[in-house]
């Protein structure tokens, strides 16, 4: 539906974005996920017409649309709603009402449909309220609205709930979801939450540096990250420098920190790569090495703990190798963790992810 | 103190009786006052909303220059109309000179940079994910400009009642072009500057007491529609 074709964007000489192109489809929610700072913003802005690109391409269905006038139709088929919580100094209403206002639709219509998305955002009975004087989540579910109301094809959300709390973003969320299940919106967002990013988007792409380094389902980016950066900014805990040493029944075996651990990859053999082994596939018990299926088992001692609310990471160490594992608080007491004791750690070969070294600076 | 006292009495006692005098004085300020502040609203505003609005080489010394002339003494207003007015002058055709209508083009010039510019920094407070909103929305050009306005409708009024207040309250531009002529250009500033210097302190004050009601009025009127 919509070709993003290597759209760049410069500002007194820096390149926010630096060559990102994509193909978002029809009826889709995609998700661009990111540190803060590179480029989120400035892109939705260009596919919300409200910046051109330095060069590059946008196209709506064959269409170029990067230098639309303000009045095109066009720009009445894409809706935007911003990070910031705004209302205009005037009723719900008014608020609400505004865009099929300068689409001419008249009294009685706009009082229709007004009052059937207030009833959708929950705030039927506000119409009279001062704006201004909603909360958070609720100016912008007002914002929600007042976009929805003029039955945009393409909703464009930049961080939405940023600065939301729990209840409000889960209110946000279903609406989102809602618009796009029900009425077929294609929606293009941008979150710095991850879990919000896997919770809505059907795909999504990593920003950094100005440039989507990594793009595609939820499954393929969350447990095949391609480089390092994009590896530890979804939260991969242990990530470790290593070089494939045979193939063996099917399977890679990585010597990392005089360690073998056996993978799956077709990395061939002989090169440098990283691992990337989530803390949360790795089983933690004590006691001799018992049978397990898990191809990988690893014995060392318990260098410290660190505690994230009822689960805690346990750092361990195996000769020079170390690696976090993720355990309740529970275990924590039945095995009697503490700094010192010593642990089997073991995980299975599909646990662990290969990436090639030498690749961090981008995978698109 | 006592003095004040029977100004204030003075005051209430012309109200009263309908002193002719004082109402036609009352009735000239409030004409001439109105008209430059309208006259001066209908320029001010596009004109504010077109400096903010649009991208152009030397706007930023465009808007220095604005509110610099928030100070332009009323003197020199006057001083300028008199030279455009005067029979001889280039606006000399009209024939404003002593008439309310040259007082009115007066002060209208008089209040147009502190309208322009008060319009300008009220537009330019407007957050900009509201413009950006706006746009989004699909706006038309005169759409965006009426939202624009809207938004900042309770600081452009503001921008009205200062302008309005400097109107009322000026005496410079109204003495050199109006002239003082009793029953036709007299206005409450003009009238207290001759009461005054003829001793009559008493009607003085009441005059300035009657120049404060009607902008305590104004102010209080402005004061309900900003909070409905």
């Amino acid at each position: 539906m919509i070709d993003i074709r290597n759209i760049t964007k410069e500002f007194d000489g820096n390149y926010v974005l630096a060559g990102v192109s994509e193909t978002i489809r029809k009826g889709e929610i995609f998700a661009i996920i990111g540190p803060s700072g590179q480029g989120k913003t400035t892109l939705l802005r260009i596919l919300g017409l409200l910046e051109r690109p330095t060069s590059g391409q946008v196209l709506l269905e064959g269409r170029s649309i990067i230098h639309l006038s303000d009045n095109d139709p066009v720009r009445r088929r894409i809706g935007m709603v911003f990070q910031n919580h705004i209302a205009f100094k005037d009723s719900v209403y008014n608020n609400i009402a505004i865009g099929l206002r300068y689409r001419r639709f008249g009294k009685d219509e706009i009082k229709k449909k007004l009052l059937q998305k207030l009833d959708e955002i929950g705030l039927t009975g506000y119409e009279n309220r001062k704006a201004t004087t909603l909360s958070g989540g609720e100016k912008q579910r007002v914002s929600l609205a007042r976009v929805m109301i003029t039955g945009p094809d393409i909703l464009i959300l930049d961080e939405p709930t940023a600065n939301l709390d729990p209840v409000s973003t889960e209110v946000i969320e279903n609406l989102i979801r809602y618009y796009n299940k029900e009425l077929g919106t294609t929606v293009i967002m941008s979150t710095h939450d991850l879990v919000q990013g896997q919770r809505l988007a059907d795909r999504v792409a990593v920003m950094m540096n100005g440039r989507f380094i990594q793009s595609g389902t939820i499954f393929d980016v969350f447990t095949r990250p391609c480089s390092v950066d994009v590896a530890k900014f979804i939260g991969i805990g242990n990530i470790l420098p290593g070089k494939i040493i045979r193939k063996e029944n099917g399977l890679s075996v990585i010597l990392t920190h005089d360690i073998e651990i056996h993978a799956i990859s077709d990395i061939p053999e002989g090169t440098m790569v990283r691992l990337a082994i989530r803390p949360e596939e790795i089983t933690l018990y004590t006691g001799p090495a018992q049978l397990s299926s898990a191809r990988n088992v690893i014995s060392g001692t318990v260098t410290d703990i660190r505690p994230f609310g009822i689960i805690s990471l346990i750092g361990v160490k195996s000769g020079d190798l170390n690696l976090s594992a993720q355990v309740t608080w529970q275990s924590i007491n039945e095995l009697d963790l503490k700094p010192g004791i010593q642990v089997v750690l073991s995980f299975k070969a599909p646990s662990v992810h290969i990436m090639q070294e030498g690749n961090h600076h981008g995978c698109l | 103190m006592t003095d004040l006292l029977t100004g204030i009495q003075t005051a209430i006692g012309l109200i009263l009786a309908a002193d002719p005098e004082v109402m036609n004085i009352t009735f000239n300020t409030l004409r001439i006052t109105f008209s430059s502040v309208l006259l001066s609203t209908i320029i001010a505003i596009p004109l504010g909303s077109a400096i903010t609005f649009r991208n152009f080489l030397g706007k930023k010394a465009l808007i220095s220059l604005i509110q610099t002339l928030y100070a332009l003494p009323t003197v020199i207003v006057g001083l300028l109309c008199y030279m455009l007015l005067s029979r001889s002058g280039p606006l000399g055709e009209l024939k404003w000179l002593f008439t309310p209508n040259g007082m009115i083009f007066g002060q209208t010039i008089l209040i147009i940079p502190i309208m322009t510019g008060l319009s300008i920094a009220a537009l330019q407070a407007i957050d900009p994910v509201i413009t950006d909103t706006i746009r989004s929305l699909g706006a038309s050009r005169l759409q965006f400009l009426k939202s624009h306005l809207r938004e900042a409708r309770f600081a452009i009024m503001a921008a009205v009642i200062v302008g309005f207040s400097r109107a009322i309250s000026e005496v410079g531009t109204a003495i050199m072009i109006g002239g003082n002529i009793k029953g036709h250009t007299r206005v409450l500033t003009t009238a207290i500057s001759l009461q005054t210097s003829m001793g009559n302190f008493n009607l003085s004050l009441a005059l300035g007491i009657i120049l404060l009601a009607i902008a305590l009025i104004i102010n209080l009127f402005m004061g309900i529609v900003q909070n409905r």
